[in-house]
């Protein structure tokens, strides 16, 4: 029983927390949702650098082998990149209105978005899946030579930070039907919606460099 | 205030046992903790570095094999890099100070503070965990042979990618903090110094971590699928596994000193009973060190043959560095001139990192030119040169904030005497541990080498005796500080500082009433210290 209890407490931290903080913060609400979103953009700001040594590493080796770049280029699916940059644009203006409709306490409308945004990432996930197979059936892998092993890394990566959104927006919308947020109370939403935006962001200039420079 | 919330009860007091400390959110606690974890690998790191110069009592084998002597270098660099030297005084001092010194409850972020903790402690025992098949690449992990070496480098560099994010998570919750949590009346110009080098700290962490944290990433890639970006054979290039390394690894160099300088700035203005000279000079060249850091890394590789005409940058902009930590020693000087010195044990720390940094770091100017590095590269004059910026700078720093705070961390006092003592024993034997070093390489000692030269031994011998001075000297400090006489006053330096106008040690909530500050943090020997 104490082990279980202890494993729950590693995943709800905050209920082993000492008493005072759940009773009560230290700071009122307006400094802490600006401090939020302050935290958050800094946050994005490494994640930027995080990618921004994959682009880097594109430049060079594009500069270095530019046949390679525009022969491996012209091999990737066009249509399933397309499709799937259309989708996350669209989860992206999802996920905007949820951010305007918490501050109008349109909860309904919330749900119904996050649950739009959530069902394009995860149709986002399925054209990515059925990209790797058919070019990992075809014998083409990370590895196979230095493109390749750029559009496995950089998806790659983006792809985890898909993950990560879904789980993030995932958990948000649970606990919308706890009645957790309201007109008053949305720093979170907003927050998992820059998020949000930041993975729409990377694809963005990933699918041009990527699929498009043949 | 809630009920059972005793605001009487100081930090220490609030709540006993393991649970009480492992899931606070308590800023102070959550820094002591870091304290406590750094020391520890302080100590870990420090012995294998005694095995390393025992070795070198003699050519040859003397006491462990060439592959132990390669397992343990890379043990004491990656420990005292990642475990201690990085998170170190930021995470620790930082923790504790910050939050006391902007008149704030807490951090901003309590919870994400306490993650960062947890973060922190399982990235450690992740590159812990290598010890199984321990890692012998050194801790810079260069390319190709961290590839090919049948060692585990994949669960070292997770780990480091994984203490990235707590790095990454604290630096985000101190400029946070002291952008909304400020007191009234406390502007960016009446910010102790110590703040101003904690955020300048922190936009490094922020900024350069995410870069190593990709590069691990693809190390990791490399291993698993062979990606080929740092492989020659599939047209990648070792080289760029350096650019990206020194990327982020050359600003940490400033995450591990800048902090140290803060101390400086505090200590000295205390001791010397004067305002601190030139404060604006001082706050912005932190700034100015985190930005031109950005911009040297290329230093560290003037003989890989990267373009020449790069080198001759990297090279002018790292002279550039030299001029705002030129400008942080000249204004601790000019602090120091016609004040009432008082040599406590902080102060000498304080004094001995003034006087060692000044050594490392002119030293590291003759590495920065390109003429005399491609002499010097990769020889003892580098090892020792790192040294005296790290132990002299940034451990002496630690060991000063260590005296200073003590009584406000503790609610003791330790024994002088027996501190100064321990002082001079660690300053004679840092210096004959490390002096040698410089003409050594001079001679052309290479540094990770196992053997060496017959000529070479007299130094090396001095050197390693150097270490047992040193760590009679070490331990001596720890008994001290572990044999705390009485207790301490609220305010036993006379400091004009917040974090000293509360009782010793902080209650927990640390201020009844947020305060409003109307001075300068640095009023010592003017009319408003005299009426307080």
């Amino acid at each position: 029983m104490q082990i279980i209890k202890f494993i729950k407490s590693l995943a709800y931290p905050s209920e082993m927390l000492p008493p005072i903080v759940e009773e009560e913060s230290h700071f009122d609400p307006e400094t802490e949702h600006s401090a939020a979103k302050l935290g958050m953009w800094l946050f994005l700001a490494t994640e930027l650098l995080l990618f921004g040594g994959l682009f880097a590493a594109y430049a060079i080796f594009r500069a270095k082998y530019p046949v390679m770049f525009a022969e491996g280029s012209a091999n990737l699916d066009v249509v399933l990149g397309s499709v799937n940059t259309v989708i996350l644009i669209f989860s992206s203006w999802t996920v905007a209105v949820a951010v305007t409709a918490i501050q109008e306490n349109k909860i309904k409308l919330v749900q119904v978005m996050l649950w739009i945004t959530l069902i394009c990432a995860a149709i986002f996930g399925i054209n990515k899946y059925f990209e790797y197979s058919y070019k990992l059936s075809n014998g083409i892998g990370p590895g196979t030579d230095i493109f390749y092993s750029i559009y496995f890394a950089a998806t790659g990566v983006h792809m985890l930070h898909v993950f990560i959104g879904m789980a993030v927006l995932g958990v948000i919308l649970k606990r919308t039907y706890e009645g957790r947020y309201s007109k008053e109370k949305f720093t979170a939403i907003e927050i998992g919606g820059l998020y949000w935006h930041l993975v729409d962001l990377i694809w963005i200039y990933l699918f041009p460099l990527l699929y498009l420079v043949g | 205030m809630t009920d059972h919330h005793d605001f009487d009860k100081n930090y220490l007091e609030n709540g006993k046992g393991f649970k009480s400390w492992f899931f606070t959110v308590d800023h102070k606690r959550l820094g002591v903790m870091y304290l406590w974890a750094i020391g520890v690998f302080f100590v870990l790191a420090a012995i294998a570095s005694f095995l390393i110069r025992f070795e070198h009592l003699s050519p040859g084998q003397t006491i462990i094999s060439a592959q132990t002597y390669n397992v343990l270098f890379t043990l004491h660099g990656a420990v005292m890099v990642f475990l201690f030297i990085v998170p170190g005084v930021a995470a620790s001092f930082g923790n504790f100070l910050i939050p006391l010194m902007i008149g704030a409850r807490d951090v901003i972020f309590p919870k994400l503070n306490l993650y960062s903790f947890w973060i922190y402690c399982a990235g450690s025992l992740i590159l812990l965990l290598s010890l199984a098949a321990p890692v012998d690449t050194g801790w810079t992990f260069y390319t190709p042979y961290s590839i090919d070496t049948g060692t585990n480098v994949i669960l070292v560099t997770f780990g480091v990618f994984v203490l990235g994010f707590s790095s990454i998570l604290t630096g985000i919750n101190f400029i946070v903090s002291m952008h909304k949590l400020r007191a009234p009346g406390l502007t960016w110009d009446r910010l102790p110094l110590f703040c101003w080098a904690a955020y300048a700290t922190s936009l490094l962490q922020v900024l350069a971590t995410p870069v190593v944290g990709i590069t691990l990433l693809l190390l990791i890639g490399e291993r698993y699928f062979g990606l080929g970006f740092f492989d020659p054979a599939k047209g990648g290039d070792p080289v760029l596994f350096q650019h990206f390394f020194w990327f982020y690894s050359h600003p940490a160099v400033y995450i591990m000193i800048l902090p140290a300088m803060g101390i400086i700035s505090e200590v000295i203005p205390v001791f010397s009973r004067k305002p601190i000279f030139g404060y604006k000079a001082i706050a912005y060249s932190s700034l100015a060190i985190a930005l031109i850091s950005f911009l040297v890394w290329g230093h560290h590789m003037f003989t890989s043959g990267q373009s020449k005409l790069i080198n001759i940058i990297f090279s002018v902009i790292t002279f550039a560095v030299a001029v705002p930590t030129a400008i942080k020693v000249f204004n601790w000087l000019w602090t120091m001139y016609k004040g009432s010195v008082e040599l406590s044990a902080a102060m000498l720390y304080s004094l001995a990192f003034i006087f060692l940094f000044t050594i490392g770091g002119l030293t590291g100017l003759f590495l920065g030119a390109l003429a005399a590095d491609v002499h010097l590269h990769d020889t003892y004059f580098v090892v020792a040169h790192m040294h005296y910026v790290m132990i002299g700078g940034t451990v002496f720093g630690l060991f000063s904030a260590i005296h200073f705070w003590y009584p406000k961390m503790w609610g003791k006092m330790f024994d002088e005497f027996k501190a100064k003592i321990a002082f001079t024993l660690i300053f004679i034997g840092f210096n004959i541990v490390f002096f040698p070093q410089f003409i050594l390489g001079t001679q052309g000692m290479p540094r990770r080498y196992f053997n060496y030269a017959p000529e070479f031994e007299t130094l090396h011998q001095l050197s390693t005796y150097g270490t047992w001075i040193l760590g009679v000297g070490f331990i001596y400090m720890l008994y001290t500080l572990f044999k705390p006489v009485g207790a301490a006053d609220a305010n036993p330096y006379r400091s004009v500082s917040l974090e000293w106008q509360m009782p010793s040690p902080p209650p927990t909530l640390n201020f009844k009433e947020i305060p409003t500050v109307t001075t300068s943090t640095y009023d010592y020997g003017t009319k408003v210290e005299q009426e307080a």
